[in-house]
């Protein structure tokens, strides 16, 4: 009785998610970047550049949500790579993948509010507003009304995302169904558009430059491993789901360069806010500009949306282990959410969203996000010596190790190149960040942590210890 | 003011009301509930009763 008792008094996330929600985590998240985004590549290096930066990135993310769905499949505990890098590499460096997530999604978030307003801004625009609308209130009830979903319980929070993630994705398929040669024939101008000195405007420079945009297709899948504490079956959704969410982005991301490019000139293209919603005014459907348009407004909440719930874990297990003050770590005894980290991230979030310009929020996100994926070849070659196949139990052994694990370290530092070309002060300024964070924690915040009860899985031990 | 001027005020009074509900939520919670009941989630627990990774 006394056990039951003590049981009774225990709270702990709920286990209540599917290989479907998992999807829409992952999916919800980056589906926002074919709306809008991915195009500044077609800028810096035109259309062949954005294509050749789409699928360098297809692979250098299908790398990521292999190591991600074999070591999650294991660790099947909040925190996602943050929980990983604590159980395989060390304190330190779960310190750091901790803060790289919090910052990467909060900043993602930040922007996804921005782009509410803005979109709000400018239906307003073109419905005969006079002035211009503030967009202040519509970013903050977006942060607001997601936050207060993700508060009250994730299986509603991710229903909400898989739901507005379909109709985001399904929106995609329609656009290409219906302006694709055998339904529309003529509309679509590759020919014309892509020939000449458009086809490659800055030579090879221009695709290394679009490289750096290439990530917007995929950003975010590896967010999936953030549910990994609230699925039921973790060692066959996480692999499933994440697998599933790189697929369907890389033929939405295939598909959305397809039919833009095909409409739009490069120039403009380059430029253009949002080039999904645009190509669907160029189609001539009244339909199409509906469903675009609502496809945008979804997509940038999904992601929001996915971004609090990834943040908010991330946050969370790192006060659950006292890399954080513990008082982060506590759960929702009837909503079971980290409801006190959905709490302490939303004025971050609306400061982000409020006080700072949108180019500097997307590219800490993005550098924070890099900083994340350097780390998982590293965390996948330690993984896989320390614990070999014949060790641990996997819900997904991913094939060809270790090339993935290299190609991904490789592609990694050509994008490092790309960035440091466009973005070289704020990466310097992000790295000296993390410098000073790694000392706060490494100089004061490591003597609070308990060092035993921090490892919890019923691993053996490692190879070599 | 035409309807987008109301849609803000609508907006703003949205954001207040969710705002509302979260501050009061969580207040009520926190003072029902224990510091060691709120924070008793571990990590891998489940795991831990469930699965022995042994081939």
């Amino acid at each position: 009785m006394a056990e039951v008792s003590k049981a009774a008094q225990k709270v702990g996330l709920l286990r209540v998610l599917g290989p479907a929600h998992v999807w829409a985590l992952g999916v919800g998240i980056v589906l926002v970047g074919e709306y809008m985004g991915w195009n500044f590549g077609v800028g810096k290096g035109g259309a062949y550049a954005a294509l050749i930066a789409c699928w360098f990135a297809g692979v250098l993310y299908t790398c990521v949500a292999m190591i991600d769905s074999e070591v999650t499949s294991t660790v099947a505990a909040a925190g996602g790579q943050y929980t990983q890098a604590k159980h395989i590499v060390g304190p330190l460096m779960a310190f750091n993948v901790g803060l790289y997530l919090v910052f990467a999604y909060t900043m993602l978030e930040a922007a996804n509010a921005w782009t509410v307003g803005f979109l709000v801004q400018t239906v307003g625009g073109l419905a005969g507003h006079e002035g211009t609308l503030n967009d202040d209130p519509f970013i903050v009830l977006a942060i607001m009304f997601l936050a207060w979903l993700n508060y009250r319980g994730v299986l509603a929070t991710l229903t909400f995302n898989l739901v507005i993630t379909a109709f985001a994705f399904v929106a995609i398929i329609l656009l290409f169904l219906m302006t694709a040669p055998l339904t529309a024939p003529g509309l679509l101008q590759h020919a014309d558009l892509m020939s000449g000195q458009a086809a490659l405007p800055y030579g090879w420079l221009g695709i290394l430059a679009a490289m750096h945009f290439g990530l917007w297709y995929y950003l975010g899948i590896e967010g999936t491993t953030q549910a990994a504490e609230e699925v039921r079956s973790p060692a066959r959704s996480l692999p499933f789901g994440t697998l599933a969410g790189i697929m369907t982005l890389v033929i939405a991301a295939t598909l959305t360069w397809y039919v833009s490019v095909g409409l739009m000139p490069w120039e403009y293209l380059g430029t253009a806010g949002t080039p999904l919603f645009d190509a669907a005014r160029l189609s001539g459907s009244s339909l199409l500009v509906w469903l675009l348009g609502i496809g945008t407004l979804f997509a940038t909440l999904a992601s929001a949306n996915g971004c609090i719930n990834d943040a908010s874990r991330a946050w969370f297990s790192m006060g659950r282990d006292h890399y954080l003050p513990s008082w982060f770590g506590a759960v929702h005894p009837r909503y079971r959410t980290p409801y006190r980290a959905i709490i302490f991230l939303v004025p971050i979030a609306l400061l982000f969203a409020l006080k700072l310009p949108l180019d500097q929020i997307i590219t800490f996100s993005i550098l924070s996000g890099l900083l994340g994926y350097t780390f998982m070849p590293l965390n996948m070659i330690l993984f896989r010596r320390k614990w070999p196949l014949d060790s641990i139990k996997r819900g997904y052994v991913h094939p060809f190790h270790p090339i993935p694990a290299i190609l991904l370290l490789a592609l990694c530092a050509v994008t490092y190149f790309a960035v440091f070309l466009g973005y070289g002060t704020q990466l310097v300024a992000m790295v000296g960040f993390y410098i000073v964070a790694s000392l706060w924690f490494h100089l004061w915040r490591y003597r609070f942590v308990n060092r035993g009860a921090q490892f919890t899985m019923p691993w053996p031990r490692p190879k070599g210890y | 003011m035409d309807f987008w001027n109301y849609l803000e005020y609508a907006a703003w009074a949205g954001s207040a009301l969710f705002a509302v509900l979260i501050i009061a939520d969580w207040i009520k919670t926190d003072s029902t509930y224990s510091e060691e009941v709120l924070t008793s989630s571990r990590e891998g627990e489940l795991e831990a009763i469930t699965e022995q990774h042994k081939l």
